[in-house]
């Protein structure tokens, strides 16, 4: 068993000015999973960039051995062709082209350049079966869900004979029931006698099924942890990647919770293509001063359409019901009017819906209110300078100048962007969707310190997050929501992981 | 202390662009053996390119927000023809046909930027249809043939030029005290932006460097409008230019309206979630393309005397081209109004010397398609580099 299948010796791979990786030194068992963790940064996905061939043979230093042969991959395609596969966090498929289609997209099952589509479709069949999706091979992706585009992306692996199986974040997108079927797939590939290195943050899905843990941490190694052996606990682990202990995971609250500051009645939103389908039904919520309402519940419940109607109606067609602010009705109807009526929303997905990538930390910052830098419609540079590098130090951006663009900050930093994109519009309520997914341990307590603080300063916050510790670790009160409706409202001091998956599972 | 070689570096991006013009009009000027730095041709110069510039003006906008126009010669045609007819065959004063026009482009625009913005048909297609629809009302307008002549008034704006006021034989002295108000002007505005970017810590060039590159500029300036000032002075279309150049620069630099759209080109999700109306500033971005194609329209009109069916084929080209030649992204939310001048003046020189140097049309466009190539290489491969 104790078989090694994939050793890197000495790997340092050094960036202009940056060392990413600094002897670097990485084994995988036979047959095992093999967990990869570390705060954002840390150098995982440099070195499996490395192992890859990504960056070709001859960009770095030190040697790796698979299945006893050194390898000197000089692109992607000789790695694959050995058995190495990796899964991006950001899938690569096409949404326009099947599933068959999208599996055997540069393998194709093909002679002289004609493809067998028969053959094809019917490997594709013996695919699905292996990884447990149940869909035609000939649905298009973009008509399956995240989770099973996960699925068929694995599939796609399978289908290239891999040997190691390397995913990154694979679970970052996904819901608990998604999650759980991802992981004990990599179970049943374990039976098979496929190794895998998973690369993740969640610590409690890497103790549930990893074999060995390693930490990177600032580029190199910090242990090796066999979880046969090894006792093992979350604590240890985190103390590895941040290199110090963090007793609480969530800061302390103090805040006060005052008169019910926003509530929204009645709320009905149909979706926008398929306009006799509901996606909110009938919603009543409610957010007090100094509270944080926590939204829970599974992808696709209908949570960041919620939001996103109530935000300027920037979801769904349809949308009927009231949003009141301090008991009097508001109007919400445009984005502009929603945020002229003091709601904030920071979006699940910074990238293609927070963030001007190209453009600097200050121009994201004050994009949502120019008027507050500007008079007579030209803006007053000195004065954005100003605003903006408070905010730098407020919620401590790591960067070089507020002048960067926000395309090269790491995601902490980026998801940092955002807020101050929101608290410079100055709102009294703020929803939060997903504010911690994809950025490390030590970024997300300091996200979670400025939630507390606005709480503090009197702020309603309806956060929506799917994982579970966190809502119970930040929240006042919690709703949770299953196929557009409110299922359940619960006081945090009373809830419980149990009871709120209790609450989403029974019809 | 930075070495002259790095300071170099990270400045060629920007500057780039300026010394490839520079580049490109030493090697002309020994090429066509000093006549494209005679008064007379700098002269001509700005009067061939100035449409492409008012032209370029608009398209950095439009191409700064994503999208593309492709429509803006047979725009510039369409609103050249209505000049005429209002002039020539209604007898309209030259003042309220030029408002008219101003107004047609704008309403031409307006149409573009319904079916862009508000129907979500991409801007390729429509400005496409346009390019067809505007040729063929012009060829109806006029009938198929020429109209003109125009009134001297209209004329005068593309030929004519600013009056002396000084009076003084065979030199233009208003046109060196404009050019001297300009550049001290200018330098005031940099050394500004200079101070306040040392008051809140930021890096900024070395003084040298500072003092170089202004000197460089204020040369340059001084230099062609004193060629200029050897000949008639300055020429009225140059002034609008200017005039257009400067609120441009502004309005995309120092305005809530400029730093919006280089938000929604950036990313037209992430401004629309940040309250940005983008369907509406895209609305209005064609609607500013449709004006600055009329007064181009006029600009050609009145240099031709004549409003032709044929006017302004091509010209989208030369424009699209100065703007990517001058550093915009075609994926939007990259591109300064500068670089856009430069760009055109680096078509226009281009254009202007290998006529001279009496290449054929046929390498012409061979060379011109050549060099857009390698100046969005040169991006693309500094990009990847820095």
């Amino acid at each position: 068993m104790s078989n090694v299948i994939l050793e890197m010796r000495n790997i340092t791979k050094t960036f202009p000015g940056v060392k990413a990786l600094d002897n670097v030194n990485f084994s995988v068992k036979q047959g095992e999973i093999h967990a990869l963790v570390g705060e954002n940064g840390a150098g995982k996905s440099t070195l499996m960039k490395v192992l890859s061939g990504v960056y070709p043979y001859g960009t770095y230093d030190g040697e790796i051995y698979f299945q006893g042969q050194e390898c000197r991959f000089r692109d992607i395609v000789e790695s694959e062709k050995v058995g190495l596969v990796i899964i991006h966090q950001e899938l690569a498929l096409i949404p326009f082209l099947s599933i068959a289609e999208n599996l055997f997209l540069g393998n194709e099952r093909a002679e002289n350049g004609i493809i067998h589509w028969n053959e094809a479709i019917s490997q594709t069949r013996d695919l699905l079966k292996r990884v447990g999706l149940d869909e035609s091979p000939q649905t298009l992706i973009t008509d399956i869900g995240v989770g099973k585009q996960q699925l068929v992306e694995i599939a796609k692996a399978l289908a290239k004979e891999v040997k190691l199986l390397i995913l990154d974040e694979p679970t970052a997108s996904l819901n608990e029931s998604d999650s759980q079927n991802l992981l004990n797939l990599l179970l049943q590939f374990k039976e098979h006698g496929i190794s895998s290195i998973l690369i993740s943050h969640k610590l409690s899905e890497v103790s549930k099924v990893a074999d060995s843990i390693t930490i990177l941490r600032d580029g190199a190694t910090i242990e090796t942890i066999d979880c046969h052996v090894d006792q093992i606990s979350e604590d240890r682990i985190i103390r590895g990647m941040v290199g110090r202990d963090l007793t609480h995971r969530f800061p302390p609250r103090n805040a006060e919770v005052g008169d019910v500051i926003f509530e929204v009645r009645d709320w009905n939103v149909y979706h926008p293509l398929h306009e006799d389908r509901k996606v909110s039904n009938n919603v009543n919520i409610s957010v007090r001063k100094g509270e944080v309402v926590g939204i829970s519940g599974l992808m696709g419940a209908g949570r960041t359409e919620l939001a996103m109607s109530i935000f300027g109606h920037a979801y769904g067609t349809r949308i009927s019901g009231k949003a009141l602010k301090h008991g009097k009705e508001i109007d919400v109807s445009t984005i502009d009017k929603a945020i002229a009526n003091g709601i904030a929303y920071a979006t699940e997905d910074r990238k293609s819906y927070g963030l001007v990538l190209i453009e600097t930390i200050k121009d994201n910052i004050t994009i949502a209110n120019l008027d507050d830098v500007s008079s007579g419609g030209v803006i007053n540079e000195p004065r954005e300078i100003q605003a903006t590098v408070g905010y730098r130090e407020a919620l401590n951006i790591k960067c070089s100048s507020i002048l960067q663009e926000t395309v090269n900050l790491s995601g902490g930093n980026q998801q940092k962007v955002v807020l101050s994109k929101w608290l410079f519009a100055h709102p009294e309520i703020l929803i939060l969707d997903e504010p911690t997914r994809g950025i490390d341990v030590g970024a997300k307590y300091e996200i979670y310190t400025i939630i507390n603080r606005l709480a503090e300063e009197g702020k309603g916050i309806i956060l929506i997050s799917s994982e579970l510790p966190e809502i119970l670790g930040v929240c006042d009160r919690i709703y949770v929501m299953r196929d557009g409706k409110i299922v359940g409202e619960m006081a945090s001091s009373e809830a419980s992981q149990e009871a709120i998956m209790k609450c989403i599972m029974t019809q | 202390m930075k070495t002259l070689t790095a300071l170099f570096k990270s400045n060629i991006r920007e500057y780039g662009m300026l010394i490839a013009l520079v580049a490109i009009m030493i090697f002309f000027q020994f090429a066509t053996q000093g006549i494209l730095m005679r008064p007379i041709n700098i002269t001509n110069l700005v009067l061939q390119n100035s449409y492409i510039i008012v032209m370029a003006l608009g398209m950095l906008l439009i191409i700064v927000s994503g999208w593309i126009d492709l429509s803006v010669g047979s725009v510039a045609a369409f609103v050249g023809a209505i000049a005429a007819v209002l002039m020539v065959k209604l007898g309209f004063h030259w003042s309220l046909t030029m408002l008219l026009c101003l107004v047609a482009g704008a309403l031409v625009g307006a149409w573009q930027g319904y079916w862009v913005a508000y129907v979500k048909i991409p801007a390729f297609i429509v400005t496409l249809a346009g390019m067809l629809i505007f040729r063929g009302l012009t060829l109806l307008i006029l009938q198929g043939e020429a109209v003109g002549p125009f009134p001297v008034e209209f004329q005068r704006l593309s030929t004519g030029f600013i009056p002396d006021i000084f009076n003084f034989e065979g030199f233009h002295i208003t046109t060196m005290l404009i050019a001297v108000i300009m550049v001290v002007g200018l330098f005031v505005m940099d050394y500004r932006a200079r101070q306040n970017q040392l008051r809140y810590g930021f890096e900024v060039t070395p003084m040298y460097f500072f003092i170089a590159k202004n000197a460089l500029i204020s040369g340059a300036i001084l230099g062609l409008c004193y060629l200029m000032a050897s000949y008639k002075g300055l020429p009225n279309v140059l002034i609008v230019m200017a005039a257009l150049i400067a609120l441009f620069s502004f309005v995309t630099s120092q305005t809530v309206i400029g730093r919006r759209i280089y938000a929604m080109g950036g990313n037209e999700k992430a401004a629309r979630l940040s309250g940005v109306n983008t369907p509406r500033l895209l609305f209005l971005t064609f609607v500013n393309m449709g004006v600055l194609a009329a007064l181009a329209g006029m600009i050609v009109a009145a240099r031709l005397n004549t409003a032709t069916p044929k006017a302004g084929v091509g010209f989208e080209l030369d424009v699209i081209a100065a703007c990517f030649i001058g550093g915009a992204s075609a994926s939007g939310g990259i591109g300064t109004i500068i670089g856009a001048v430069v760009g055109a003046f680096v078509i226009g020189v281009m254009n202007n010397g290998m006529s001279i140097m009496g290449i054929g049309i046929d390498w012409q466009q061979a060379i011109k398609g050549f060099v857009l190539l390698m100046a969005v290489f040169f991006d693309v491969y500094n990009k990847n580099k820095g």
